[in-house]
């Protein structure tokens, strides 16, 4: 009986295959066909496709809206909220809205600041944290009530996940930061993009003396970088990527035109690399408007078949 | 020497929250005496600590930072955003609230592990109310649902040690 009600991701997670999700890039269309193309070219390789929710602060359609589309065609989304758009009446209502429709996955995170984006003059909200945002979602789905203490008439089956940055200040608190999530509810993680190993492998460390990768899911965040430009770009206008110098000069010695296979060839080294770390229980592949190279990394890293 | 002060900010803490106490009765909310109280306080707090008047303190839980400085709002801990020197995402030539908050928690000796507490959201019609008088009569913790159960918070602060 609760065996049906799991969702894929968290069944795979379970189980102790090594998961994989990956990121949907919503389109500014109001065509459900490009959901529907985007997800199709994912969903072979992927537990679960984030629909994510307006990151970098960029209007795209709504990580709700995507969700309904996939789950309508059977793929199964990662449901991001952020709290930098809506109160916590409007996120307590779009939990219940998105689970009626058979939303599973929720990723309860803080947002990029509205200064990131293509409209800095919007009204950042902010009004829950990240944190709170996932004891509200976990007191929802266990104690079935809304924060004022009203009860919600039927069950809430979520798998609730939060993402992690072990690559920024400040480092020595990151793992404890990760203690907090969890007990407000977190149970998988998905991290920033991982380009720096070592750093990693020490926050791991910590995670593991805390005994945290016990409690928790956690799935590192990998992607290809497309080219020089678009790491630089990343590197100083992306809030929260860190890309180490060796990588950045690895990409600006490779002729232009095969930057991009450069690219998706460190990302198979790091992937590789990672899935070595104990504690480590999948990854999320983050290919911004390169959503095709997804399966050749998935196979190139050894990881078919798949199901 | 920044830990001494950090000592002394305690001590401080701890006379301001015994000595109000007696003063309970005179101090209800929405009174003529918390609107005198209020510029007093705001006073105190914006000097040291530029105080946003959130009404619900936690600056002892935040290692005599005020969070509500964060641009974010963020009363948990830091964003993903932090910049490498430190600094704020949205503010670059500001230092990072989380990293001066994490600094400051780990030379405190008393509440330092409070920084690991799981802050409830903001009631944000405290805004601009006093905080005094609202954790005198209870106002800023109240909730009809136990937000996090003494002993989850217990196991969790027991990691601050560690």
């Amino acid at each position: 009986m609760v065996e049906k009600k799991m969702s894929q991701l968290e069944q795979v997670l379970r189980s102790g295959r090594f998961a994989i999700t990956s990121e949907l890039n919503p389109p500014d269309s109001a065509n459900a066909e490009d959901v529907n193309r985007a997800a199709m070219i994912l969903a072979g390789f992927c537990d679960g496709i984030n629909a994510v929710d307006a990151s970098g602060a960029n209007c795209h359609m709504s990580s709700m809206a995507i969700c309904a589309l996939l789950t309508r065609i059977g793929y199964e989304p990662v449901y991001q909220i952020s709290c930098r758009d809506r109160n916590r009446i409007a996120i307590q209502g779009d939990i219940l809205g998105a689970a009626a429709m058979g939303v599973q996955n929720l990723l309860c995170i803080t947002g990029d600041d509205v200064s990131s984006g293509d409209q800095p003059g919007a009204k950042p909200v902010f009004d829950f944290d990240s944190i709170q945002l996932l004891r509200t979602a976990r007191m929802m789905r266990d104690e079935r009530v809304f924060l004022s203490g009203r009860k919600i008439t039927s069950e809430i089956p979520l798998f609730l996940g939060a993402a992690a940055n072990p690559f920024v200040p400040p480092y020595d608190w990151r793992a404890q930061r990760l203690a907090k999530k969890i007990v407000a509810g977190a149970q998988f993680i998905q991290t920033q993009y991982c380009f720096d190993i070592p750093r990693f492998k020490e926050y791991m460390r910590q995670v593991r003396d805390l005994g945290l990768d016990k409690q928790v899911y956690i799935m590192v965040g990998v992607g290809p970088l497309r080219s020089y430009g678009a790491a630089n770009f990343m590197r100083t206008k992306v809030p929260g990527i860190v890309i180490p110098d060796e990588i950045m000069d690895r990409l600006k010695k490779t002729p232009k035109e095969r930057q991009q296979e450069e690219g998706k060839q460190i990302c198979v080294e790091i992937l590789e690399q990672v899935q070595e770390i104990e504690g480590v229980s999948g990854v999320h592949i983050m290919a911004y408007r390169q959503e095709e190279l997804v399966a050749e990394i998935v196979q190139e890293a050894g990881l078919l078949p798949r199901r | 020497m920044k830990k001494f002060s950090l000592i002394f900010q305690e001590l401080i803490y701890d006379f301001v929250h015994w000595a109000i106490q007696p003063l309970k009765p005179l101090l209800k909310p929405n009174s003529r005496m918390e609107k005198i109280i209020i510029p007093l306080e705001k006073l105190a707090k914006e000097v040291a600590y530029n105080c946003q008047m959130c009404g619900q303190c936690i600056l002892h839980s935040t290692g005599m930072v005020c969070s509500m400085n964060c641009p974010k709002n963020l009363r948990n801990g830091p964003c993903g955003g932090v910049r490498l020197n430190g600094h704020c995402e949205v503010k670059p030539e500001m230092k990072c609230i989380w990293v001066r908050a994490y600094e400051g928690a780990s030379l405190m000796p008393k509440y330092g592990a409070e920084l690991l507490r799981v802050q409830p959201p903001v009631k944000r019609n405290l805004q601009d109310s006093s905080a005094w008088v609202n954790m005198l009569h209870g106002l800023d913790e109240s909730s009809k649902v136990e937000w996090l159960s003494a002993e989850e918070q217990e196991k969790l602060e027991d990691l601050w040690s560690k």
